[in-house]
């Protein structure tokens, strides 16, 4: 053909495989992918590995941890396995916390394609409805959705994603702005391409890779949200939430601390494991060519 | 012969090796490269993006970004004393007093929360023990001496208050008010306007001659060399391939690459005018006019509208390549935006056959986008980065109904037409280099055979070897394919290479349209006629070198 | 003159923001399940129907929904948010009371937040990669992910209870009748623990993004030329990189101090301190949805007003802004 033809030698390792190699080579976000395996095995196998309802009496109450077998971690005041607890709660903690995140993210997505995109009055209106969400103060928001929309599992989800789309709206606005006057954009609609598929096939799949790693941090969030109401009494009673035993730990602080201090623990660990994973991720998209 | 030969040498480097961290594209940045800056003179270092010119620059101010780049081996010698001897602290004392430094963007070498005169001050509140008052006035006087109008004002102002010529200008006073024996200017006029660069230069030529300071100038830019070099240094992929006066480099290079660079040049020679009264007009412009309005808010002022296109004709015939050229804020590049449709015109028409583009209805827009197609200056900008090559350039004739398989197949061969080899079509953009992209690009613009191809600034952001070889491509292809071309660029020696006919744009305004040839022979408007002597090192011809005739 | 402009300018802006929130805390009360009226009659334990038509009407809610939300914004607009029927006082009245604790709180956290923060995320730019990066960095990580009112009650169990050292809860020490200095001592004694638990979650988030800002502006070309100009490492550090490293971070304020105002609500809970924060959660447990929609009206304006002193600042230290 050319002599250009052996200028474009052998394709390089596919895209995931770079990024994967990037993560691998940031301890944190390694221990944080280790934190959230052992956190999402928990929920896993809260059904087979402690069948008993957590929120029933399964002892005496306040038992220290590690001094009965039956009780490894020890009961609260009403005689209920905290183990169980444990592990019963880390699928509460997770489901609220992904299918928040989900909510969330798919309004932002929304909110912020349309409002990039087109600018205008469009992105005026938007922009005064996203503001007014991110000026009421959003835990207080919820707590006034909660009182209304009542505490089940399901409204506490919506609720929270309610809360929290403004933040990933925002950065879906900011790259649509950024991405949609540039070149390749216009080379579309040089050809074209219609409004529609422009946004979702040319922009979007650029835009996504923040978005995805601001995911996490999200999460986080949500988990702690969660995590919050539960602690005020006002979550899902009928579930196990580790928030919940930190409230009811609250009582016992003076003599039983520790009904406390392990969820607590266990919530640390999560929304730090969500915090690695997202800085990782965020190194793996996009390298910083630092590292003596 | 000059006094140079005679005066000791201000800056010696000797076998300098500079090395990369591992990963890099090669071991070695700079590779032995030996160079002598004598005072006052100026000496040229040549070289395209990746020889590690800016990198050999660092070396010299031991600015290195270490420890990933750093100097494995060899000398610098400032004034006979060994650099790598001194402690951080003296160092730092040398630098911006007896050795000063220039960059090349202005807008983000400069500080933007500190006024301009603080900046320049700030050279003087370092090494100097002068009072406020004698530290002012020395700062106006410099401010003067680069020609700064109005310095007492100037003095207050933030960066992003004055114009990119200025700040320019202000770099080299900062360069410059301690009369260091050493200025080391890396591509300082790259990012400037034809005319603002001709001044430019002659400023720091000037200069450099009144204080008698060594300069060590990097570019890549022939003209530029041929504009204020006394000598040349070639530099290819870190290693020194030519170095002597610049008479016996630009016009008599021994180093295949050196001559391969020069013949890249393109001359000032237009091509013989041909004839195009016969052949049918494809696209006539009338009254084009576009002006730009800040978005006034409740209560915002209302900045004065700026007319970017001010009732701009044009008539282009089919096979013929015009040429629209001007500096930046002619308009040029919103010409080329409104006669796509890219972006709405306020006024005028843009018949495209009997259409008028300006007032199409989508549907007909869409019909008639196959007619008019585009190439766009950034290569790795106007290709999106998570598509395949095959897919980019069948997108258009998909778009418009033709079968996805056929339309596949048909961009292999376009592939093939712009010279890339077919494995090229399941590869993602990134894995090319510029000039292959915008081959890729010259592929997709094909794609739906236009009638009209509007390239903007096509092969401003390539190498100047690489420059050479996209536009032979394109003249081959609109030979080929009967194509007619609406070019624009800056720069003029490419007008002239590939243009028939040009249109010279200054604020918004065509000045002067006509034959290439007879335009640049006798420019009518005096605008043209500044912009013509502003090319550096017109007076230069390259030599016609045998076997790299273009 | 053209502060004035600019100020005048964010001020208009905010006026479509607030109508929305207004428009929206209607449409919240409006979907609570039951009304006014009816909570009060709950509470007196029912009442005849005729009693109770009275009672619409008196509150207006008789009338057609488009007029109740007149009457609901211009009542707003006059800081009249209705009557606790918990509280048997008006809304704005009980809110003032409190109003003065949660902003002690907060300003108090947000100074140690943002002043601590920022320090430690310069120095640990400084020296990135090295030991006390990491050391810090860590610290910011575990920080970050603790909710408050966990490490509210981990300090609680240290310093109150296993060292006795500071109170358990409350703004003041009830039975003592403290004058002057005493008193503003024993306030800012108990305020310790509520304030490092609402801080230490902020302070690590602001650390996190002073370095991240420092980092990306020494790369910076003018820092280059800084030191091309033989600027030494402090003077770069001053002028140069901070001076530009501290702006991202002014904004990150603005848009925090909403989240932070809803963070003490938990906090004032774990501590009993008289707070909205506590306000709300009593709220929402007795179901006063006037209280509510009163404290998300007020702490809106709270935080509409905080945002304009900050953008206010913002453009004072951005020269790039131009206020002509």
């Amino acid at each position: 053909m050319s002599v250009l033809e052996s200028e474009i030698g052998t394709a390089p390792p596919s895209g995931w495989s770079v990024m994967w190699t990037r993560y691998k080579r940031n301890r944190a976000a390694v221990l944080g992918l280790v934190l959230l395996v052992i956190v999402l095995a928990m929920a896993a196998t809260a059904g087979f590995v402690e069948p008993v309802d957590p929120l029933r009496r399964a002892g005496d109450p306040l038992v220290p941890p590690f001094t009965d077998w039956a009780t490894p971690l020890g009961t609260d005041q009403l005689g209920r396995d905290i183990l169980a607890g444990i592990f019963h709660g880390a699928r509460t903690s997770l489901l609220i916390g992904i299918v928040s995140t989900v909510v969330a993210i798919s309004i932002g997505i929304l909110v912020g394609a349309i409002s990039g995109y087109f600018g205008g009055w469009i992105d005026d209106v938007l922009m005064r409805v996203t503001e007014a969400f991110q000026t009421i103060p959003n835990f207080v928001l919820l707590l006034a959705l909660v009182a209304i929309l009542g505490s089940s599992l399901q409204n506490m989800i919506i609720a929270i994603g309610i809360v929290s789309w403004t933040a990933p709206a925002r950065l879906v606005r900011a790259e649509f702005l950024s991405l949609r006057g540039r070149e390749f954009v216009e080379a579309a609609r040089n050809l074209g391409v219609g409004d529609a598929a422009i946004i979702f096939r040319e922009i979007l799949p650029n835009a996504l890779p923040p978005v995805i790693v601001f995911a996490s941090v999200i999460m986080a969030i949500s988990i702690l949200l969660e995590s919050a109401l539960a602690f005020l009494g006002l979550g899902d009673p009928n579930f196990a939430s580790w928030g919940n035993m930190i409230g009811a730990g609250k009582a016992v602080l003076r003599s039983a601390w520790y009904c406390a201090a392990i969820p607590g623990i266990a919530i640390v660990l999560t929304v730090l494991a969500f915090s690695l994973i997202g800085e990782g991720l965020n190194e793996a998209v996009n390298p910083r060519q630092k590292k003596s | 012969m000059t006094a140079h030969e005679t005066t000791s040498p201000i800056l010696e480097i000797e076998s300098l090796r500079i090395a990369l961290p591992e990963g890099s594209d090669r071991p070695l940045a700079i590779d032995g490269l030996n160079l002598t800056v004598r005072s006052g003179e100026i000496v040229c270092l040549v070289g395209e993006s990746g020889s590690g010119k800016s990198l050999a620059a660092g070396a010299i101010m031991r600015l290195l970004p270490e420890p990933r780049v750093r100097v494995v081996a060899g000398t610098v010698r400032f004034e006979g004393q060994d650099l790598s001897t001194l402690s951080a602290k003296q160092m730092r004392s040398l630098r911006g007093s007896r050795m000063a430094m220039i960059f090349q963007e202005p807008m983000t070498a400069l500080n933007p929360q500190k006024r301009v005169g603080w900046q320049i001050e700030e050279v003087l509140r370092i090494h100097t023990s002068l009072s406020r008052k004698e530290r002012r006035a020395r700062v106006l006087e410099i401010l003067e001496q680069v020609r700064i109008p109005d310095p007492a004002s100037a003095v207050n102002a933030y960066p992003h208050q004055i114009s990119g010529g200025q700040r320019q200008r202000v770099m080299i006073a900062m360069a410059l008010v301690l009369q260091p024996k050493l200025i080391i200017a890396d591509e300082p006029t790259t990012a400037l306007d034809v005319t603002t660069q001709l001044q430019v230069l002659k400023l720091i030529r000037e200069l450099q001659a009144k204080f008698g300071t060594g300069v060590l100038f990097i570019t890549h830019d022939f003209g530029v060399v041929a504009e204020i070099a006394d000598r040349v240094a070639v530099l290819r992929q870190g290693e020194l391939v030519e170095q002597g006066t610049v008479s016996e480099v630009l016009n008599r290079p021994r180093h295949p690459y050196t001559q391969a660079l020069i013949a890249a040049v393109p001359g000032l020679n237009p091509p013989a005018p041909k004839s195009f009264d016969t052949a049918p007009v494809v696209m006539r412009v009338e009254g084009l006019h576009k002006t730009f309005k800040t978005r006034g808010g409740i209560l915002a002022p209302r900045r004065n509208a700026v007319a970017a296109v001010d009732d701009v004709s044009f008539e282009l015939r089919q096979g013929e390549t015009l040429g629209v050229v001007g500096e930046s804020g002619s308009g040029k590049t919103t010409v080329s935006r409104c006669v796509t449709r890219l972006l709405d015109a306020d006024g005028g028409s843009v018949m495209l056959g009997d259409t008028d583009m300006l007032k199409a209805t989508r549907g007909e827009l869409r019909a008639r986008r196959r007619d008019i197609q585009m190439i766009f200056q950034d290569p790795m900008a106007s290709l999106n980065p998570r598509k395949r090559v095959v897919d980019l350039i069948a997108q258009g004739p998909i778009v418009h109904g033709e079968n996805p398989e056929a339309a596949r197949s048909r961009a292999r061969e376009l592939l093939a037409l712009v010279e890339l080899s077919p494995a090229a079509a399941e590869r993602y953009p990134h894995e090319f280099s510029g000039g292959q992209r915008q081959r890729i690009g010259i592929a997709r613009a094909l794609a739906l055979n236009p009638k009209v191809i509007v390239a903007d600034e096509p092969v401003s952001a390539l190498d100047v070897s690489v420059q050479a070889q996209v536009l032979k491509l394109l003249a081959e292809l609109r030979d080929r394919l009967s194509l007619s071309l609406l070019f624009v660029t800056h720069d003029l020696r490419v007008a002239a290479q590939l243009c028939d006919r040009v249109a010279v744009m200054e604020k918004g305004r065509i000045v002067e349209i006509g034959e290439t040839a007879t335009v640049f022979a006798n420019p009518g408007h005096p605008y043209t006629r500044k912009l013509l002597d502003s090319i550096p090192g017109r007076d230069w011809t390259p030599p016609l070198l045998a076997g790299t005739a273009a | 003159m053209s502060m004035l402009n600019y100020m005048l300018r964010r001020l208009v802006q905010a006026i479509p923001v607030m109508l929305i929130i207004m428009v929206g805390t209607f449409l919240l009360l409006k979907l609570a399940p039951g009304d006014t009226v009816d909570a009060l009659v709950g509470d007196m334990g029912g009442a005849d129907p005729r009693f109770i038509e009275r009672l619409r009407a008196e509150y207006g809610l008789d009338q057609p929904v488009l007029m109740q939300l007149w009457i609901y914004m211009t009542k707003l607009a006059r800081f009249d948010f209705g009557w606790s029927f918990v509280h048997e006082q008006p809304v704005m009245t009980v809110l003032m009371d409190r109003l003065g604790t949660t902003l002690l709180l907060m300003i108090s956290s947000l100074f140690f937040a943002v002043s601590i923060g920022s320090l430690l995320g310069a120095i640990a730019a400084r020296k990135a990669y090295s030991l006390t990066d990491n050391i810090i960095s860590t610290l910011g990580l575990v920080f970050y992910a603790m909710p408050s009112f966990f490490l509210g009650l981990m300090m609680i169990v240290l310093f109150s209870v296993k060292l006795g050292w500071l109170p358990v809860g409350g703004i003041q020490t009830i039975p003592s009748f403290y004058e002057g200095w005493d008193y503003v001592k024993d306030v800012a004694l108990h305020l310790i623990m509520p304030t490092a638990s609402l801080s230490l979650i902020y302070l690590a988030l602001y650390m996190r993004l002073m370095r991240t800002s420092v980092l990306e502006v020494a790369d910076l070309d003018y820092v280059r030329t800084a030191r091309a100009k033989g600027a030494g490492e402090w003077r770069l550090m001053v002028h140069h990189i901070m001076r530009n490293a501290l702006l991202p971070v002014v904004t990150l304020l603005g848009v925090q101090f909403s989240t932070i105002l809803g963070g003490s609500v938990v906090v004032e809970t774990v501590f009993s301190l008289p707070g909205l924060g506590e306000l709300a959660y009593k709220a929402v447990i007795q179901r006063d949805m006037n209280m509510l929609m009163g404290i998300i009206f007020l702490s809106s304006i709270v935080v509409i007003v905080v945002n304009f002193l900050i953008d206010l600042l913002y453009a004072r230290l951005d020269s790039r802004i131009e206020l002509t």
